[in-house]
């Protein structure tokens, strides 16, 4: 009975494993198949020959090693003004009684409900009389806007697990409050800080539907928007989009993997208070 | 870092009132840059947003554009596709929301205990979670095609469908497409949270339950998911409003078709927009889904207060 069990626990485990990554296995087989065999060996679970011309063209020939950078600018860029932002919304809802708070709060739960589709042409008209259409910069400042709210959730919680004790020792001892937080309590936040820098980083890397319309010209398109031009050309060679794609998933799946454990403890402490 | 801004000791005024002005102040400058971003980048368009669901305002006529009270909310009324857009929404919201909970929530439950590999093991089912959704949208949209990928022959041989062919061309099925890349994506994120969550219940509350002689599964009905529920509305609550909200997966494998029949709400407002050019009618369609998603969410933090008593 108990081994049956284990072995029940072990067959779950796998199918969560192979329903996780079959996808991605298959994303690599296309970019690792040739053209010709595409077709002909479109089901077999590997093809017969592989090879790696499709990943040479995306690096030295094809435009995408500029969008792969404009959108390290853009999602580190992102994820760092984010960080730094939410740490302050946080540490105000963290460590303060002021007026306003809860409506505070309330506003930026209420934020998440936006349907963002709609935003697209309003703030196009706002962004584009001070320049930021078309520019990178102004798809920071759209990016960060949109994660900040959870991020600040994020931090909330992550500050919630420091005891209070620790600064206001570091006040009596002579420190303002400030220098407490910058030399007291954020060295202690490191895992929290770098898990918010992480899923920002993540969720700018994604978007796409601002980056199609706020970006026009080509040496500063984004990657998703590089890839969806792809599909929308005649003649898609879809060996050389799965290895663009392939490529693209490198930098947020090493970000994820770095901060999903600190992710946890994070929510972990912030959820002890429910 | 020896001088900083809030150093009351620089300011010119008398250092006792200044110092309590500041103090007072304190809490507005930590959060000041953060909600004017959020404010001017998201309140402002969303104003602008509304006030266009009442304007006649269509890009290829300027000339007719003005106020037109409740014109666009009157069209939409009588309009087919908003009714079955409205109708998918729902579909797309409840069956991908619904797979994400269980689904994370059996992952949650196998991760919490320690096993060999288990650290791998998480960070490879939690690798959908990185992958961006427009991404996973060509990637499921290439699996389900019968030429190039071996799921829809899968899928026959276990006789969910009746022969290896594409369920997004298929009208009745199209929508089930994105549902599924939605779920794929999506079970990471409630694992994480269910995770955080199941590692916060005491656990000398399972010990005690233990020495009273309690059975794996009444621990589990009767301490756990006592102490998942508020999380999980919560978690339930924002994954719902962001699933409904997000066009980009629909957009990218269906389009909204074959003829609409996969057609959601913010793909509506989308296509409306840049296809119709129908700004007025886009944003009206766009409004009609917010009210609805505020009321959802009152509901459900409405039920998440009787569940605390």
């Amino acid at each position: 009975m108990r081994i049956v069990t284990t072995a029940g626990i072990w067959l779950i485990r796998f199918a969560y494993l192979a329903f996780a990554l079959f996808p991605l296995l298959w994303l690599l087989r296309i970019a690792l198949t040739p053209d010709q065999l595409l077709y002909t060996e479109g089901t077999t679970l590997w093809p017969s020959v592989i090879t790696f011309e499709n990943f040479r063209y995306v690096i030295e020939e094809s435009p995408f090693p500029t969008y792969f950078l404009n959108t390290v600018i853009v999602s580190l860029g992102t994820a760092a003004i984010v960080t730094v932002l939410s740490t302050g919304i946080g540490y105000a809802f963290s460590r303060f009684r002021f007026r306003g708070k809860t409506a505070l709060m309330v506003f930026l739960v209420i934020t998440q409900l936006f349907p963002i589709v709609m935003l697209i042409t309003p703030l196009y008209q706002i962004l584009a009389p001070v320049g930021l259409v078309d520019t990178r910069i102004g798809l920071v400042v759209v990016f960060t806007a949109f994660n900040l709210p959870f991020a600040a959730f994020l931090m909330h919680s992550f500050f919630e697990g420091i005891p209070r004790e620790l600064e206001q020792a570091a006040m009596i001892d002579g420190c303002t409050r400030f220098q407490a937080l910058i030399r007291i309590i954020l060295p202690l936040m490191l895992p929290g800080v770098g898990a918010t820098l992480g899923f920002v980083f993540t969720a700018a890397w994604s978007e796409l539907l601002f980056s199609l319309m706020l970006i026009s010209s080509e040496a500063k398109k984004t990657f998703a928007v590089g890839l969806l031009s792809f599909v929308g050309r005649s003649g898609v060679d879809w060996g050389q989009m799965m290895a663009a794609a392939t490529l693209a998933l490198i930098p947020p799946a090493i970000f994820f993997t770095a901060i999903q454990k600190y992710l946890v403890g994070g929510l972990t402490a912030g959820a002890i208070k429910g | 870092m020896s001088t900083t801004v809030n150093d009351p000791g620089r300011t010119g005024a008398s250092p006792r009132t200044s110092r309590q002005r500041l103090t007072a102040a304190e809490p507005y400058l930590y959060l000041a840059p953060g909600i004017a971003i959020v404010a001017l980048v998201m309140l402002v368009p969303l104003v602008v947003g509304v006030s266009f669901s009442f304007q006649n305002y269509v890009i290829f006529r300027p000339a007719a554009r003005g106020w037109s009270g409740l014109e666009n909310y009157a069209e939409l009324w009588s309009d087919r596709t908003f009714w079955l857009a409205l109708a998918n929404t729902a579909k797309w919201t409840f069956w991908s929301v619904l797979f994400q909970i269980s689904l994370g929530l059996g992952l949650a439950l196998i991760l919490e205990k320690p096993f060999p590999g288990r650290a791998i093991f998480q960070s490879l089912v939690f690798l959908p979670w990185a992958v961006p959704t427009f991404l996973s949208g060509l990637n499921w949209q290439w699996l389900f095609n019968p030429i190039v990928s071996p799921l829809p022959g899968m899928l026959s041989a276990i006789g969910m469908l009746d022969e290896p062919r594409n369920i997004l061309s298929d009208p009745d099925l199209a929508l089930y497409g994105p549902i599924t890349a939605m779920i794929w994506w999506g079970v990471p994120f409630f694992a994480i949270t269910l995770l955080a969550a199941l590692r916060s219940v005491p656990s000398d509350l399972y010990e005690a339950a233990a020495i009273d002689g309690a059975t794996g599964w009444e621990a589990f009905r009767h301490i756990t998911v006592p102490f998942l529920l508020p999380m999980m509305t919560i978690t339930i609550l924002l994954r719902t409003v962001w699933v409904a909200n997000s066009p980009e997966l629909i957009f990218v494998m269906t389009g909204g078709g074959p003829a609409n029949t996969s057609q959601t709400l913010p793909n509506y407002v989308f296509t409306s927009a840049y296809s119709s050019m129908n700004f007025g009618y886009a944003s009206a369609l766009a409004s009609v889904l917010m009210v609805l998603l505020v009321f959802y969410s009152i509901f459900l933090l409405w039920i998440r207060g009787r569940l605390g008593q």
